[in-house]
């Protein structure tokens, strides 16, 4: 077998030059650089200075919902249309696209939940210089200043952020290619700006605009042995930002960095191209396989949010540093290579504002079947059925729990997606039986590029269909990918994305069931012989180019890819879908990780930051590949990693194919004992991440939180990323260092309380604690205050736990209050939504009284979980426990008190989870 | 293994006899042999004693013991297990959080008694599959084990057969050794009037050569002086000789007129006679003036190598190989012929003057030294011959030795697949293994062999090390480590390759049957003897 899949790969080095860095780490000279981007450097070249813009306000109306001006560009005469909308909410949406285009530009559609609701402007004062608006309230104004034309946002005398205040707006208009001008091409190429632009003002006192000269790379661009054509010629914008009083600054995922944002200043901007990165680095603005435009700043006064909706590439300088009277300044600039600017200006002014005004855009994180936030085992590959069947039996025979057990590429015949192998997999729906006997699941993958097979049927459809992208030539578009020669379906189509979703219909995918979920992998879309291991941006989805839609294409594919798995249902079943590439929005349509890292100490580190950006960008459902993808972990990262990975959003082993297997029991029976504790730590708090879950769909508050969003003006927390909240109520800093010996945790929070969630230890906040670790320890916290449900009898999979009985585990804070929330459902349907089939419960500890009272009372949901155990953190001991149901039933609990952990545990309350009850201490 | 089975046998039969015919009342999941610590309606003592509790907390459905023993039929103790009595199969403990999960775990069905799951009770058709299986096995290991003692006994035959023949070969080397000794000597003393005779006529084919040699040098200086005797006068001149750059002795690319005045040995101009002392100085240099460019004075790095070359000594190269063959010939008795005649081969780089010397052969040797030539020729024959056999008694020993000294098993019971092969088709490949040397796979349509590993060792646990075969340092993988496998062997009645996979990428299984594991079946009394737990 290695035989084989040996030659293909030898094959594809030697065919494919991406390939050829097999071993090393990134080959940096397969991905451009800004300099080696012809937008990027054109774009970058301009230095900040006076804006040739002027914004005529005589062109200035002013309607319900929004505000148009037109800009005139004083070197070349172009117009462009400003569109200014005060959003409800608390945001402000800055359009600017051309007046009169010569073609259209590209407008990002279907990331927006809806044509967002706007809210009255007026305006305050106006004269030939300037015009202000209210934004409402007392004292919020836009400054719309004419010459140079420049944006602000104040409140009261304070600017919170100004636009093109450095001057950088700059809007390519796209234009008809001159074939006369194109000889001269090639001589004033090489002339610097600065003598342009110098030429353009003495030219611009006339009426006429004079002729703009070409730049190389403008309508043609060659990267490596990939030629560009761009027969619509230079389309590129940009636009600068400031940032006054701020030096902190999140979000744009997905890169592998620190979570706060690094000053781009001398260095390469961070760049938003999703591209399928061959062992990507850490540290690095280089893109990966995802893209969210969305950038937060945040200060001890206010948290903002930058939300640049567009899809092509993208690149970001952020630049911080004193700004006027030594106040400290954040820049941003945003350069994009197509389309219009469309920014949405997130106002906060608290971290969670932000997070809802975003959700009011994109929408929120959907809320998983509850098994997907168990854990899940995958390899590439699990052989065949009996080694499904092998790893299986092997977990029960190790008592370890898990939900989901996964196939790669090699459960296909010949990597043709929805089919199966005939002889490693001849009886798919025998094997998923067997898991469905076990209540389990299983996830197959399903890419996007189709292999080009006559007789396969998946492709012959989608070519007769018309639903391939097409090259530049209009024919159908083909590169390189796992199955050899492959098409890619235009995703961008919602008719192709339709009959996608249905061909996950349980008679269209042979062999699949209801405990089958998918998987999208290489849809950046990775096309093993294009540029930079992509699609040529000169590909064709109908009318638009492919540097159009670019970032958008892995956003499109997942969505119809869940559109498929609900469809197939009935619309009845929530469904699991975890993709590589993403877009602003994907939140809405299942998980995310952090592609293929490596079995290093630095990666298990930067799982951290990676998915505390995406959670900031709305995106809480990421994880990334427990144990490393490439290479082999040793036994304690594997342990670590599992530690780690217990505590963050989705819980999956991976592991490359060349590596040797790492089923949690092949390492000892101490480790593998390791381990069992970390999954079933992970399975005990299964209640709360699903709680989180609900939340985060309700709310779009993420899941995984960086410290400084729970503790705003604590400037402590805001570069903190090697430990991070889940919720509001857990904090955990993992093990991530090799033979450590102990790690030293922040705790934040003046006054506040925290205790140590395995021995109940008490700690209070505003301090670095040091924990001495010893190889079983995960230091995780509970804060003060909060009340959170586990479910104690961990079973071979979480839908074997349905039933159980709840633990309520009620940490006091300084005052001897607590509360918390629970939420119970059928686990994965929308019934919750659709027929309010839901318990959602708020517990709260007060006055030496614990009850529960019914946060939805309009909804039910028939659980058979009762309480079987409440313990009380920071407790005191009590003479006597008593139970009120809302029968009014009293009895009596009993209890023990342990007065080394003040730990007071009350012994079988028998409530159930879903009625009124209250416990009092007496 | 087969007691193994036999005592499983024999606790089903037991199980069958008693477990329906008498109920004994205990707590729901505790089993038989721990009832005693569960007495009914009287405080319960922890089986870890951590803490003692009431009767009637038993099996509430809330853990109160830290071992999980009060819960034996719940689901309320994460470290809790359960007791499955199975009756008519074999009794089982299952984690206790595998009570009521919805999962069917106990073939009595008493795991799920409050989920809703619908079990059937599959004891009885358990027992009676594993009956079977197990009467199969049993059946199987006996008679595996009788083959297994005719192969121990063919092994034992085998292996003294082998000795005998070692001992015969030693006896046989012993006279071959004498033999090749006493042709050396006749070797040897043919060799030397051979090897005067021959250094004889090499020594006046090279004074011939010598004169050869000078003879065209006194013509080729006879031509330098005439070329370079431009105005005819019979002399060569400073003025005359300083066009000939290449000459210039320091190389700084001009010849000045002090220089070539030291060329010509301080004279302004040299006749034809004291020309000859100059021409012995220049003539390594001096360059036609009828060939093209002298070379550029930059590339002096090139022009000292070939000025190295040219410098040798034609003498110091031929007698000094042609010794040193006859030498390595005689030193190096265990070098196979293919070597001597690489070394034969000569050296390939030499510059055009010497190949036109050597387009001069060397006269045929006279008749005397020919006959002594031809008589050490056969005594060489006749020694390589005799060393050759000698050399083939030796590769036996050694093989024989090499197969007596394997570790075939405690009782070489393992012997008799040295030397076999053994081959298993699947839909892609066909996978050979032939114990104690390789394990390979060939794509069944076409293309070449992989070393899936060579013997390595045995390698099972500790209690039964030959259930396990390792074989490694095969053909490295792309990306990846040598491939290895991993033969696990179980008992059977046929020697056959039963299934191989590839569990990791590179590291392959193979399961293999053979009766040399088939263990003793145990008797009777060993079975009742283990039994007394039931």
């Amino acid at each position: 077998m290695a035989n084989f899949i040996e030659r293909m790969c030898l094959y594809l080095v030697l065919v494919l030059s991406v390939f050829l860095s097999i071993i090393q780490a990134v080959d940096r000279s397969n991905f451009k650089t800004c300099d080696q981007s012809a937008f990027c450097s054109r774009q970058r070249a301009m230095k900040p200075g006076q804006s040739s813009y002027r914004a005529l306000l005589e062109t200035l109306e002013l309607s319900d919902s929004h505000l148009t001006v037109q800009l005139l560009n004083n070197n070349n005469k172009v117009l462009l249309l400003l569109e200014l909308y005060r959003l409800q909410g608390n945001m402000t949406r800055v359009k600017i696209n051309e007046l009169k285009p010569v073609k259209p530009r590209y407008e990002v559609p279907d990331v927006l939940i809806t044509d967002p609701p706007t809210e009255l402007m007026s305006v305050v004062a106006q004269d030939e210089h300037r015009v202000v608006l209210s934004l409402g309230g007392e004292d919020w104004r836009l400054i719309l200043s004419a010459q140079p034309f420049r944006l602000d946002i104040m409140e009261g005398p304070q600017v919170l952020l100004s636009l093109n205040s450095r001057g950088l707006l700059a809007f390519e208009q796209l234009r008809i290619r001159k074939d006369t001008k194109s000889q001269t091409d090639t001589k004033e190429a090489g002339e610097k700006e600065d003598t342009e632009k110098h030429d353009k003002e003495k030219v611009s006192e006339g009426e006429e605009a004079e002729e703009e000269v070409d730049q190389p790379g403008m309508w043609e661009e060659t990267f490596k042995t990939h030629a560009d054509t761009k027969p619509n010629g230079p389309s590129s914008i940009s636009l600068d930002f400031s940032l006054p009083g701020v030096e902190h600054v999140y979000g744009i995922p997905e890169h592998a960095d620190g979570l706060r944002l690094k000053n781009t200043d001398g260095g390469d901007p961070y760049r938003l191209y999703n591209l399928d990165v061959f062992q990507y680095e850490l540290f690095n603005p280089m893109a990966l396989y995802g893209a969210v435009p969305v950038l937060l700043s945040h200060n001890t006064h206010r948290t903002m949010g930058l939300f640049w909706l567009n899809a092509a590439e993208t690149w970001v300088d952020v630049s911080s540093g004193q700004g006027s009277s030594e106040v400290p300044q954040t820049d941003v600039r945003w350069i994009s290579e197509s389309g219009i600017i469309d920014v949405f200006i997130m106002l906060g002014p608290r971290p969670n504002d932000v997070f809802t005004q975003y959700a009011s855009l994109t929408g929120t994180q959907a809320f998983p079947p509850l098994s997907s936030l168990a854990y899940h085992q995958c390899r590439w590959n699990y052989n065949d059925q009996e080694d499904v069947s092998a790893v299986d039996q092997g977990f029960d025979e190790h008592d370890i729990p898990y939900d989901f057990i996964w196939l790669d590429i090699e459960h296909t015949d010949g990597k043709r997606y929805f089919t199966w192998d005939n002889n490693k997999f001849p009886q798919p729906k025998d094997m998923l039986q067997g898991l469905l006997d076990k209540r389990r699941k299983m996830v197959t993958i399903v890419d996007p590029h189709i292999k080009v097979d006559s007789s396969y049927k998946i492709h012959t459809e989608i070519r007769s269909r018309g639903y391939y992208i097409k090259n530049k030539d209009g024919g159908d578009y083909e590169g390189w990918c796992w199955p050899g020669n492959a098409g890619y379906p235009d995703f961008t189509n919602p008719e192709m994305r339709k009959w996608w979703a249905s061909m996950f219909a349980y008679g269209q995918y042979e062999g699949s069931m209801e405990n089958l979920y998918t998987w999208n992998d290489m849809n950046e879309p990775s096309v093993f012989n294009g540029p930079e291991v992509t699609m040529h941006k000169d590909a064709l989805h109908g009318p638009w180019e492919h540097r159009d839609v670019h970032n958008l294409y892995g956003f499109y594919v997942q969505m119809a890819t869940a559109e498929g798995q609900i469809q197939r249902s009935g619309g009845l079943e929530r469904p699991f879908v975890l993709t590589r590439a993403f877009f602003a929005g994907s939140q809405r349509y299942g998980a995310v990780w952090t592609g293929d890292n490596a079995a290093e100490w630095g990666h298990l580190k930067m799982s951290i930051p990676m998915c505390l950006s995406l959670g900031l960008v709305g995106i809480s459902f990421c994880g990334a590949d427990v144990g490393g993808f490439f290479k082999t972990p040793s036994a304690e990262l594997l342990v670590r990693w599992y530690q780690a990975g217990a505590y963050q959003p989705f819980f999956r082993a991976h592991a490359h194919l060349d590596t040797p297997r790492r089923e949690p029991w092949l390492f000892g029976p101490d480790n593998t004992a390791l381990i069992r504790e970390a999954v079933r730590q992970r399975y005990t708090l299964l209640p709360y991440w699903y709680l989180q879950f609900y939340h985060a769909q309700r709310t779009g508050q993420p899941v995984m939180r960086p410290l400084w969003v729970e503790y705003p003006e604590d400037i402590a927390t805001f570069s903190i990323d090697d430990e991070f909240l889940i919720g509001r109520d857990l904090l955990v800093h993992p093990v991530t260092d090799e033979r450590s010996s102990g790690v030293t945790a922040y705790l934040p929070g003046n006054g506040e309380v925290w205790y140590d969630v395995h021995t109940f230890q008490r700690h209070d906040g505003a301090q670095n604690l040091s924990i001495p670790v010893t190889m079983s320890s995960i230091p995780v916290f509970q804060r003060g205050g909060s009340i959170i449900c586990r479910k104690n009898r961990v079973r071979r999979s979480s839908s074997c736990m349905e039933n159980d009985p709840y633990t309520l585990y009620v940490a006091l804070d300084s005052q001897g209050n607590a509360e918390g929330e629970l939420y119970i459902d059928d686990g994965h349907t929308f019934k919750h939504e659709t027929d309010k089939q839901f318990i959602h419960r708020r517990l709260s500890f007060t006055a030496n009284s614990l009850s529960s009272s019914d946060l939805s009372p309009d909804s039910q949901f028939p659980s058979a979980s009762w309480v079987e155990q409440v313990n009380i953190l920071g407790a005191q001991k009590p003479d006597a426990v008593t139970l009120t149901t809302t029968d009014g039933g009293e009895s009596s609990v009993e209890f023990a008190f342990d007065p080394d952990t003040a730990v007071l545990t009350l012994r079988k309350p028998g409530m159930n989870a879903g009625v009124n009850w209250t416990l009092h201490l007496r | 293994m087969s007691c193994a089975l036999l005592l499983l046998l024999m606790s089903l039969a037991l199980a069958m006899g008693t477990g329906a015919a008498v109920e004994i009342q205990r707590p729901r999941g505790v089993p038989l042999s721990k009832r005693q610590f569960y007495e009914e309606n009287k405080p319960f003592t922890c089986l870890d004693g951590s803490s003692t509790i009431p009767f009637d907390r038993i099996n509430d459905d809330y853990c109160d013991c830290r071992d999980g023993s009060d819960e034996p039929g719940t689901a309320a103790c994460p470290n809790g297990s359960f007791h499955c009595t199975n009756a008519g199969f074999r009794p089982a403990f299952i984690p206790s959080s595998r009570i009521n999960d919805g999962i069917c775990d106990c073939c009595d069905t008493t795991d799920e008694y409050n989920s809703g799951a619908t079990c059937q009770n599959t004891c009885r058709e358990m027992g009676r599959k594993e009956r079977e299986s197990l009467q199969i096995m049993a059946e199987i290991t006996k008679e595996g084990f009788m083959l297994k003692q005719q192969l121990i006994h063919e092994a034992k035959r085998g292996q003294e057969d082998k000795q005998g023949k070692l001992t015969e070969l030693q006896g046989s080397k012993k006279g071959l050794e004498e033999k090749v000794e006493a042709l050396r000597t006749v070797k040897e003393t043919a060799e030397d009037p051979e090897k005067e005779a021959k250094e004889r006529h090499l020594k006046s084919w090279e004074e011939q050569k010598e004169l050869i040699r000078m003879e065209k040098d006194k013509t080729r200086m006879a031509e330098a002086f005439l070329e370079l005797d431009d105005d005819a006068d019979g002399y060569v001149s400073v003025a005359e000789l300083q066009s000939h750059l290449e000459l210039d002795p320091d190389s700084d690319g001009s010849l000045t007129e002090t220089e070539t005045q030291g060329l010509l040995g301080g004279a302004d101009k040299v006749d034809t006679s004291t020309f000859e002392t100059v021409w012995s100085g220049i003539k390594d240099k001096y360059l036609s003036e009828g060939l093209s460019d002298p070379p550029a004075p930059v590339e002096t790095p090139q022009e000292e190598e070939t000025r190295d070359f040219v410098s040798d000594p034609d003498s110091d190269h031929y007698p000094e190989d042609y010794a040193g063959e006859e030498e390595d010939v005689e030193d190096d008795e265990e070098d196979d012929h293919e070597e001597e005649e690489e070394e034969k081969v000569p050296p390939t780089v030499q510059t055009p003057e010497k190949r036109a010397d050597d387009e001069v052969s060397m006269p045929p040797y006279d008749t005397e030294t020919q006959s002594l030539i031809d008589a050490a020729q056969k005594a060489r024959d006749d020694f390589d011959e005799a060393e050759r056999a000698l050399r083939e008694v030796d590769d036996q020993m050694k093989n024989l030795e090499k197969e007596i000294g394997f570790d075939f098993g405690p009782s070489a019971e393992f012997a008799y697949l040295y030397s076999q092969c053994y081959e298993l088709s699947t839909s892609e490949y066909i996978y050979r293994l032939c114990p104690f040397n390789r394990v390979s796979q060939k794509p069944k349509f076409g293309g070449s062999e992989t070393n899936l590993g060579l013997w390595g060792q045995w390698a099972g646990p500790e209690d039964s090390l030959y259930s396990v075969m390792k074989y490694d340092h095969g053909q490295g993988c792309w990306q990846g480590p040598n491939r290895s496998t991993t033969v696990k062997l179980t008992c059977g009645k046929e020697t056959v390759v039963t299934s191989t996979s590839e569990p990791s990428r590179c590291e392959y299984l193979m399961e293999f049957t053979t009766p040399a594991v088939c263990q003793e079946p145990a008797s009777l009394d060993e079975v009742l003897q283990g039994h007394t737990e039931l």
